[in-house]
């Protein structure tokens, strides 16, 4: 494929009434003369599955740590022998990676043997590590939400002057900032201390199986290792149980008198049983309601802590079930029965030193499969929630001292510009003069948001740059699902397999169903979809759990078979096409649709 | 040890596992204690044909029996025995005759043995039955008939049930011995006078020339070889064909197999269509490829001339798959069930019978162990002396190697295709 190749990055066009975008962005995170010719050797495609919107400024914390740390675990950390970092750039708003493969033989062979010792230390004292990194994140979180965010005081204490404390509120403020800044790239380096050892191990297992059994679904693999207690269905297993606790109590019909959960809840306090059912919510916000339902990637992701319309939307449908005498429980001991079945069954078909080693690597496929399935609640769930909760503290700070309109615009700043206007705050305050801040940032907000609304109807190419012929690097097969074939459908050259569908994708999770489609763009629109509907988003969320017990089946634009998605439909049971590119964009809500899991395929029939 | 002339029919479209137990009443068969006194020696239902009755009712009516009693879809008959041929034989007193026409008989001569076998052939069929050997086949054709009929049909005089009439040598399938696809096999035969029409057919098949030169070449005594006939309800084949327990193409024992085609199984059999082919992981139970192909002929039953036969597949069902993925993963598990039940790998004939209620469609015509892979040891895909962290490493390496020798293969990641 040679001959067709992405847009150069330079000469992609600034869309009309955007120019000046690159001023919302640090000057390294840029594609630049000075490092042009490197950039153009690179292969670059768009993270719609983590970072899809545009970056909001402020929110490129997220991107930037994920770089930093994914990059120095292979790079400096663990020596992965063929694979340095993931490296950045943002176009018109929009986030480019590109892998960054080691491909001179040589170089590869030193880095074996160093990544032989640390990578072989971390599997083989996995548990400990493992047991270890629960507690390091659960106090990462700790020290985020103990972050105090104090104001600036017009004078300060006695006790200051009594301790001969030496140290101000503005001091307090700069240091308190630095913390939560800080402390969002330790969680995201934690992230990456297991991340990529884990998949590794478990892409390695996977691999074996496909040698062992070809054309073993994938599906199947994954449901060998599947997890038991995964984290990430917690919040949606502690739904059910209020629901359950709700019809205990008999203050079901509470939930039919309103949609809003303060009404609902106003009904609740009149009861001695609603109290009751209400302190059980309490109990089980800490941390079940840290919970996005996007990514947690941006400050806008709706956390159940912060808005319960969602939860008690659930919460809602739970009551009905129960009422309507279905059963709300996942089957967790047919779970676990089948994952015990096929793995003994395949085993059977098995003898001498493959046996051994289908057993040896399905053994550490399923010791690193916890951290894998249950990271992703500690660090961008629980911990982004607090995150951006937190950050939303020095936003209220800069609009009591007239910086910002709303609390939301300091989103609009990079972290440095954050920064830069907590200088301009706390000089003027130490000062005792005027700050440039109420009459500059109000105004270029204005600008920004202007600017961002342009940048968000443009469409970004799926790549940029010339590919490689072959797809190499093995995380971005692993993370991003991006294989020379994907690649190839990107640019249009994908073979027509005579199959009868519109879209195809990764086999998500297995199933044919048809209904009719419901396009939803983002959470905010997850309370239109009705039972029975095909889901079609540019990517799911674990967090959308309640909705998986409603739909026929999931479509999204964005993911590959280990992407969240994919391990939230198996677990749901909702056949799932993932990763089909342009589910969003080409089918329309209302639209028939079959989707068929197992094939990866969307036939659209009206 | 034989069990009897009870005929264990299951009823059409019912458990095939709960077969019903049926007593032929007539005047042959006396009755001891609830069970089946053996006095007529002639018939023996398919599921009472013990591997141990081999001498007696031929291999293909054993391995039937096998089957239902493993709880495994097979049409419903009986085994006409041995015993049966040999009461023609004697009873109508051309045994000598056969004897006298068979000694001094040349194998080399091919002239000479086509005129020996047209004579026995003609004795056999002109001759009468026994009429205790008569009365046994009209019984169990009669109940057999019932057994298949719907309930509609029942108490009505139709012509009867139509079925296959198919000659089983006690010598086939036992090692060193094959006369497999020297006997004769009637298909849609109906009606009782027609029965006993091919069952002498059946019986006069062992004498065709070929036969004959056969054992003369191999040393087998003519006197030593019998005919038992089996008598099994016509498939009215929606659909059939062949599957392996296997992927015969790598030997992958986690996979079944299915060629399938329109009506009966005899066209992909012989190579005439080019079949859909399925194949299903058999411990999931996914179906993880199929490949459709044009069809364009079919064997198929024509009622009113009592004959099965060959016609286009009309333009609408040509391209479209022939079976349901409902009934692909049925036959998938009949396949895990005849495998298990056999220990080894097998080769099955199958059909979707239209004339049974759904779910329940699927019958097995035959079933041999596979050949080709299930007598090679398994190759080894790893080695001992590599460990996971070995493996994990070419695995993260294996992109690397792909870029300097060959981009043409699989990239090695992890992902679906």
């Amino acid at each position: 494929m040679s001959d067709t190749r992405f847009p150069n990055p330079f000469e992609v066009p600034t869309p009309e009434g955007c120019e000046g975008w690159e001023n919302l962005y640090p000057y390294y995170y840029l594609f630049s003369e000075e490092r042009r010719e490197f950039e153009e050797s690179k292969f670059w495609f768009f993270d719609g599955m983590h970072h899809p919107e545009v970056l909001y400024p402020f929110d490129t914390i997220t991107s930037e740590s994920w770089w930093v740390a994914l990059g120095e675990m292979n790079t400096r950390v663990f020596i992965v022998p063929p694979a340095l970092g993931i490296d950045q750039r943002v176009l018109n708003g929009r986030l480019y990676i590109s892998a960054n493969a080691i491909t001179d033989e040589e170089v590869v062979g030193e880095r074996v043997a160093h990544f032989m010792e640390r990578a072989g230390y971390y599997y083989e004292n996995w548990d400990e590590l493992y047991g270890n990194w629960q507690d390091k994140a659960r106090q990462t979180i700790e020290d985020l939400k103990a972050v105090e965010v104090g104001a600036l005081p017009d004078m300060e204490s006695l006790d200051v002057v009594h301790s001969g404390r030496g140290l101000t509120s503005a001091y307090d403020l700069l240091v308190a900032f630095n913390r939560v800044v800080e402390n969002m790239h330790k969680i995201w380096h934690l992230h990456f201390e297991f991340l990529n050892l884990g998949y590794a191990a478990y892409l390695t297992y996977f691999g074996f199986c496909k040698e062992l059994f070809p054309d073993i679904p994938d599906q199947v693999v994954a449901q060998m290792v599947a997890g038991i207690d995964v984290l990430l269905f917690r919040p949606d297993a502690e739904l059910k149980k209020l629901a359950a606790k709700a019809v205990e109590l008999g203050v079901g019909d509470a939930f039919k008198s309103s949609t809003e959960p303060e009404v609902v809840l106003g009904v609740l306090e009149q009861s001695e049983a609603g109290q009751r059912w209400i302190a059980e919510l309490e109990k089980a916000k800490d941390p079940w309601f840290y919970f996005s339902t996007g990514s947690g990637f941006y400050h806008h992701h709706k956390t159940w802590i912060n808005d319960q319309t969602f939860p008690f939307s659930g919460i809602t449908d739970y009551i009905g079930k129960i009422e309507a005498g279905i059963s709300i429980e996942r089957p967790m001991a047919e779970v676990i029965a089948e994952r015990d079945r096929l793995s003994a069954e395949y085993a059977a078909l098995l003898d001498g030193d493959d046996l051994k080693n289908f057993n040896d690597q399905l053994g550490l496929a399923r010791t690193v499969f916890p951290f894998i399935e249950d990271h992703n609640f500690y660090v961008e769930h629980w911990h982004h929630a607090v995150f951006w909760n937190k950050m939303r503290e020095f936003g209220q700070i800069f609009v009591d001292a007239g910086f910002f309109e709303e609390v939301d615009d300091m989103f609009y700043l990079h972290r440095f510009e954050v920064e830069a206007a907590l200088y301009d705050l706390i000089s003027s305050w130490g000062v005792g003069t005027p700050a440039r801040g109420p009459g500059y940032w109000p105004k270029e907000i204005v600008r920004r948001k202007v600017l961002f609304e342009k940048l968000s109807e443009w469409s970004p190419p799926p790549a940029l740059g010339e590919p490689p012929e072959v797809v190499t690097e093995p995380f971005t097969i692993m993370l991003w699902g991006i294989t020379t074939d994907s690649i190839q459908n990107w640019l249009g050259l994908s073979d027509d397999d005579g199959g009868d569908y519109d879209l195809k994708g990764f086999a998500g999770s297995p199933g044919t169903v048809e209904g009719p489609a419901r396009v939803i763009l983002s959470a905010d629109e997850l309370a239109d979809v009705k039972e029975g509907e095909v889901l079609v988003c540019p990517i799911t969320n674990p967090s959308w759990g309640p909705v998986f017990s409603k739909i026929a089946a999931a479509v999204t634009d964005i993911g590959g078979m280990m992407s969240h998605a994919s391990i939230v439909c198996r677990e749901y049971g909702v056949p799932a096409v993932v990763g089909t590119g342009f589910a969003t964009k080409k089918i329309k809500t209302g639209q028939r649709l079959r989707v068929d899991g197992a094939a990866g395929t969307v036939k659209v029939l009206d | 040890m034989v069990a009897g002339c009870a005929i264990t029919v299951p009823r059409m479209g019912r458990d095939f596992r709960k077969p019903r137990v049926v007593f032929i009443q007539t005047d042959l068969v006396g009755q001891m204690d609830g069970r089946m006194k053996i006095e007529s020696r002639y018939l023996l239902a398919f599921e009472d044909c013990l591997r141990d009755c081999v001498s007696l009712v031929g291999g293909k009516s054993t391995g039937l029996g096998s089957m239902i009693r493993a709880g495994i879809p097979v049409p419903p008959g009986f085994a006409i025995t041995t015993h049966a041929y040999r009461a023609m034989l004697t009873g109508s007193g051309i045994e000598a005759a056969i004897a006298e026409l068979l000694d001094g008989a040349d194998s080399e001569d091919v002239e000479g043995l086509e005129k020996t076998s047209r004579m026995i052939g003609d004795m056999i069929e002109t001759s009468p039955m026994p009429a205790d050997v008569e009365s046994a086949i009209r019984a169990g054709y009669a109940e057999l008939t019932a057994l298949c009929s719907s309930e509609q049909d029942a108490g009505t005089e139709g012509p009867g049930l139509p079925v296959a009439v198919r000659s089983s040598a006690t010598a086939e399938d036992l090692p060193g011995a094959s006369f497999a696809g020297q006997q004769d096999t009637f298909l849609w035969v109906v009606g009782v006078d027609s029965v006993l029409d091919h069952v002498k057919r059946c019986w006069s098949s062992l004498y065709t020339a070929r036969a004959i030169a056969y054992r003369i070449e191999q040393g087998y005594d003519h006197e030593k070889i019998y005919m038992s006939v089996c008598i099994q309800k016509m498939v009215n084949a929606r659909a059939a064909g062949v599957m392996f327990t296997l992927n015969p193409i790598n030997g992958d024992r986690s996979k079944v197999a299915v060629d399938a085609s329109w009506g009966l199984g005899e066209a992909v059999a012989s190579g005439e269509v080019t079949p859909d082919n399925y194949l299903v992981d058999k411990i999931a139970m996914r179906i993880v490829r199929r490949t459709v192909s044009s069809k364009a002929i079919e064997y198929r039953a024509n009622p009113s001339e009592r004959r099965v036969e060959l016609s286009d597949v009309p333009a609408d069902r040509m391209d479209i798959p022939c079976l349901s993925d409902d009934e692909i993963l049925a036959l998938s598990r009949v396949a895990r069930r005849v495998e298990t039940h056999h220990g080894c790998p097998q080769d099955l004939e199958w059909a979707i019978d239209a004339d049974l209620e759904p779910p329940n469609t699927i019958v097995l015509l035959q079933s041999r162990p596979e050949t080709v892979w299930s007598g090679r040891d398994r190759v080894q895909v790893s080695s001992g002396d590599r460990s996971t962290m070995d493996y994990i490493v070419a695995n993260l390496l294996t992109g690397v190697r792909l870029r300097h020798s060959s981009p043409d293969t699989d990239d090695g990641g992890g992902t679906a295709s």
